[in-house]
């Protein structure tokens, strides 16, 4: 292997070292040190403000059924993509990794064209049948399924690509059916690629902003988000509570990172 | 040995895999209904919407709206920055991965674990996050916002893990031997870098640049708070399509969403493309 010479190397390391401090590691020291400036009362009188625990409650119920939702399309369209052979199973591949690299302003407008009940191509319908979409649960939820959607299917698939299905084949040839061959041998190979996949979901999910300030409405007290408080409080000059908002969003997505290293190291020494 | 959080994330999925494929029976192609109608409701329809809504005013409406100097000059600034961000990424992320590979130091794994904080963050905090340290209230006495610097800054911040992430496992698994035996044929550290570390690299650098590229074309929250959104200045593309969806202007909304469109579905392609020369190298 290439060894660099000693000065290269200290040059390369503290290079990297210095871009990565300064670009996150001290910002992120930086909110953490101004959400607790008043101390801890000052932090616990931010977080009792009605809008903003109303704002986390939402966040959490929102991100749940949109994490529950990915995870079991997920699973399902890996292995239909791994396991299948059916005319556009390409196409479809490629088509599910669209949302990665799409605007969430461009996912919140393309379901309002379709959903909203003013002028989008289905709502209309759907309101005069009792389902309100925009501007409500089943729009918030959408659209954080949408941006959230390829997570689950990029991690499950290489796993099942590279376990093969010759234990699968075995249990068929056994005389196990479908459902026992899926819940005892697929589930159980594929396990910790969902657990990452369902983390890293929860991560986009909680923090998703683009697309739920236009599908939302941003309606304090009722749809509004916590990321879209943390905007609304820094805009209205209530920077402590945003700060506070900012800091418990940062906590919960580092804590994600930690469990996903700390649980990518031990499957790989085991499998 | 890394904690690699996108170290598989970032492959594009479900393509190439050898060996037998079954075809489907009644349940798989029931699930495969089920799946393609949630799929259709969810993402195909809507971006047939933005499609068909663009095409409202017709071809002279649609080069209006992206001819406007407003919208123009946050075509030019979401472009440009994209493409300074993504350059500098090339470099400082290449050489983060090739730390994290090749180095040795205490520390090294709080490195891997922060790459990954911008990735998990909520994007309206990774603004905020920047504001703490460069905003009006710097600890330091830096302001950047509502400046042009502050729109590289919040792109470079959401945009680190891409490269550093692709490059990192190809690193990992490259073969000692052919180093070695170039070293030992009398290559010096340079010529066995440049002629047999970085060919092998390239094309995980190049996947990285543009899932890193695509990123920046389409990013929002993170810019909300620190860039301003100055017309002219520092109002990037997607800060123009939301001014246009409040303002109630859908089709101008719709038509500047379909270039951001065309963007990510080209980035799409590229990256099948690519993927498939780092799977015939490996």
């Amino acid at each position: 292997m290439v060894e660099l010479p000693v000065p290269a190397r200290w040059a390369v390391r503290l290079a990297a070292v210095a871009y990565v401090f300064l670009l996150v590691g001290w910002p992120v020291i930086t909110l953490a040190q101004r959400a607790f400036a008043d101390g801890f009362a000052g932090f616990h009188a931010a977080m009792s403000d009605p809008d903003v625990t109303h704002a986390l409650l939402v966040t959490v119920e929102i991100s749940l059924w949109a994490v529950v939702i990915n995870t079991v399309f997920g699973v399902g369209m890996a292995l239909l993509l791994v396991r299948y052979e059916f005319p556009g199973r390409r196409v479809l591949s490629a088509l599910v990794d669209l949302p990665m690299s799409m605007s969430p302003v461009v996912i919140g407008l393309a379901l309002m064209l379709v959903y909203s009940g003013r002028y989008g191509w289905f709502g209309p319908t759907l309101e005069a049948h009792g389902l309100v979409v925009i501007f409500n649960s089943p729009g918030m939820v959408m659209a954080t399924c949408f941006v959230a959607l390829p997570l689950v299917v990029r991690e499950v698939v290489p796993v099942l690509e590279e376990v093969g299905d010759d234990q699968e084949q075995a249990a068929r040839s056994l005389g196990a059916n479908a459902v026992q061959t899926l819940r005892r041998i697929t589930l159980p190979a594929i396990k910790w690629a969902v657990v990452y996949g369902v983390v890293l979901s929860l991560a986009r999910s909680l923090g998703e902003f683009g697309a739920l300030k236009i599908v939302s409405g941003n309606l304090t007290g009722r749809t509004q988000t916590a990321p879209l408080v943390v905007e609304q409080k820094y805009d209205n000059f209530a920077q402590n509570e945003a700060y506070a908002v900012a800091f418990v969003l940062v906590a919960i997505s580092v804590l994600c990172i930690l469990v996903v290293s700390l649980l990518r190291p031990q499957e790989e020494s085991t499998s | 040995m890394s904690t690699a959080v996108l170290g598989q994330g970032t492959r594009p999925v479900g393509r190439g895999r050898p060996g037998v494929r079954w075809t489907l029976t009644g349940g798989a192609g029931l699930g495969l209904g089920i799946a393609l109608s949630w799929f259709s409701l969810l993402v195909l329809i809507p971006i047939a919407a933005i499609v068909a809504t663009a095409g409202d005013e017709g071809w002279h409406g649609y080069v209006d709206t992206l001819t406007n100097p407003q919208t123009w000059a946050a075509i030019k600034l979401t472009v440009g920055q994209s493409l300074l961000v993504t350059g500098i990424n090339v470099v400082m992320g290449t050489g983060i991965a090739w730390v994290l590979v090749r180095d040795r130091f205490r520390g090294r794994r709080l490195l891997d674990l922060v790459i990954d904080i911008p990735f998990a963050m909520p994007t309206v905090v990774a603004g905020l996050v920047l504001l703490s340290l460069y905003g009006p209230k710097s600890p330091i006495g830096v302001n950047v916002s509502n400046t042009r610097t502050s729109v590289t800054l919040a792109l470079a911040f959401v945009t680190l893990p891409f490269i550093v992430r692709t490059v990192q496992p190809v690193l990992a698994e490259l073969d000692a031997d052919v180093e070695e035996a170039a070293a030992s044929l009398g290559a010096r550290r340079v010529t066995t870098l440049r002629r047999i570390v970085l060919p092998a690299i390239a094309p995980a650098i190049a996947a990285g640049a543009a899932l890193s590229f695509a990123r920046a074309i389409s990013e929002y929250g993170s810019l909300v708070l620190i860039s301003g959104s100055l017309p002219y200045r520092t109002e990037a593309v997607s800060v123009r399509v939301l001014t246009f969806v409040e303002g109630g202007d859908r089709t101008s909304a719709a038509a500047l969403a379909t270039v951001m469109l065309a963007v990510a579905l080209i980035v799409i392609v590229a990256l099948d493309l690519l993927q498939r020369r780092v799977a015939r190298r490996g």
